[in-house]
């Protein structure tokens, strides 16, 4: 399976309310909240680290499952995040285009 | 508001989180609207730098929703810098209240590409000969209107704020009419706010009860008319424990040069941030925290009146007429006009103003009838 990079979709806005973070899309103003597994990877979506690594990183040391099953998971949410242009998906490293890095 | 945006607005008030933020960039303007509350000479506003380190400090409180307005936003030099700061490193969702008629195809291109959630544009009138009258200014509503199309182009979200007085009242209906055929948004709003110095004239060009009353009766403006003006049910006792508004709650108003209100419409300095850092006057101002600690229950001649329930009571205003807990006889005026019910504050003041008037028959000169003057 070829590497797939994540990056934060820098038209969306975002902020971490008690843990849980909101995003309004850029698009048409819907509000949505991520739940922790989404807004761990919304937090690690830098476009430089690959998916994999920060299953490996990020939710596999948070949560007690299978490194293959997690990355699964993170892949399709991953793209549904995606459908909703709250992040971007590619299978090469996408370039900064959001110099803060990750939301408060 | 979806059933989300409650929720959200409901663990930002247990949390104490400021969820959404006004700032006034500059009291600067371009127009000169004749019901105008603010001074707009220049008296120092915050520099780029304050201004971004402000935006950086509110991020970190957790604020979400940022207002830009003014005054007139697109006189800063630096708007778009401030605007790309707010978007690209602290990801707020902004929303812009502004006149437009500095925006172009480019600026709106560019709104475009920075992302913005909605630009609110003051129309008074379809008619220039009445907007302009308004504004003061000559041709300012053919370069309104050209800066909402340029800005629709853009596929950005646009409303009309349209705010009623004697002069346009008759208007309203082809302000939306053209809003609707523009696809843009359009709010009615009747009220006039005194000045942030306290200076009440302006409200004489507010619409009035038969303004008021016939703007209720507008079903597409209200809806159900009926349901609308009904005499409001006695509120029950949760009801007098509800919150006035999200004033000082989840929500606050910052001045251009610094200043810390509870909101736009209740100028009670609460802290400056100039000396101060944000969060330490949000949940540490003093006065924050006595606008925080009010109830219905707590509001003095409100508390008694048959329209606690159903008021739309504004707390600044009460705050602007003397006293935060009193009642704010403009929305005692809305209140009267949609049910035909007076308030307690406005029969109290009734009765304090027969006290005040003492009619006495003057003894009459030997053989003129009692009471007559000549």
């Amino acid at each position: 399976m070829s590497k797939l990079y994540v990056a934060r979709n820098p038209r969306v806005a975002a902020r971490s309310l008690d843990g849980e973070m909101m995003i309004m899309s850029g698009r048409d103003s819907t509000l949505f909240t991520l739940n922790k597994t989404a807004t761990i990877l919304w937090q690690a979506a830098d476009g430089a680290t690959s998916l994999d690594e920060i299953v490996k990183l990020r939710i596999c040391s948070e949560f007690d499952v299978e490194p293959a099953e997690a990355l699964q998971d993170a892949e399709n949410l991953a793209r549904e995040l995606a459908s909703r242009e709250i992040l971007e998906v590619s299978e090469e490293p996408i370039p900064h285009r959001n110099p803060a890095g990750a939301s408060r | 508001m979806s059933g989300l945006l409650v929720e959200l607005h409901a663990k930002a008030l247990a949390k104490n989180v400021p969820f959404s933020v006004q700032i006034d960039l500059t009291y600067r303007c371009n127009e000169r609207c004749v019901h105008c509350y603010l001074d707009h000479n220049d008296h120092g506003e915050m520099t780029t730098d304050e201004i971004k380190r402000v935006l950086a400090e509110m991020a970190d409180a957790g604020v979400f929703v940022m207002t830009f307005s003014g005054g007139e936003i697109f006189l800063r030099k630096d708007f778009f810098e401030i605007l790309e700061y707010a978007r690209y490193e602290l990801h707020f969702c902004v929303k812009l209240k502004t006149n437009a008629i500095m925006i172009r195809e480019q600026e709106a291109a560019r709104l475009r590409e920075i992302g913005v959630e909605s630009i609110q544009i003051s129309i008074y009138s379809h008619r220039p000969e009445v907007h302009d009258a308004i504004t003061l200014v000559s041709g300012s509503l053919k370069r309104s209107i050209a800066a909402a199309k340029f800005l629709k182009s853009q596929g950005l979200r646009v409303i009309f704020a349209n705010v009623l007085m004697v002069h346009n009242m008759r208007d309203y209906r082809d302000v939306r009419a053209l809003a609707e055929e523009l696809g843009i948004e359009c709010t009615i709003d009747p009220t006039v706010t005194p000045m942030m110095d306290g200076d009440r004239s302006v409200l004489a060009l507010g619409v009035g009860n038969q303004g008021l009353h016939e703007v209720f009766r507008d079903q597409n403006l209200v809806g159900n008319v009926d349901e609308f003006c009904a005499i409001p049910d006695p509120a029950d006792e949760d009801s007098l424990f509800a919150l006035p508004c999200s004033a000082g709650h989840t929500s606050c108003y910052v001045s251009p040069y610094g200043d810390v209100y509870p909101c736009v419409q209740f100028p009670l300095p609460t802290g400056n941030v100039r000396k101060q850092r944000f969060i330490d006057i949000w949940r540490d101002s003093d006065k924050m925290k006595e606008v925080r600690a009010i109830r219905l229950k707590d509001l003095t001649t409100c508390t008694s009146c048959s329209h606690v329930g159903s008021c739309s009571r504004c707390p600044g205003l009460a705050y602007m007429e003397g006293n935060m807990r009193g009642p704010s006889s403009q929305d005692c005026e809305k209140s009267f006009a949609r049910t035909g019910v007076p308030s307690a504050n406005m029969l109290a003041k009734k009765r304090n103003a027969a006290n005040l008037v003492q009619i006495r028959t003057m003894p009459s000169p030997a053989g003129a009838p009692a009471g007559a003057l000549a």
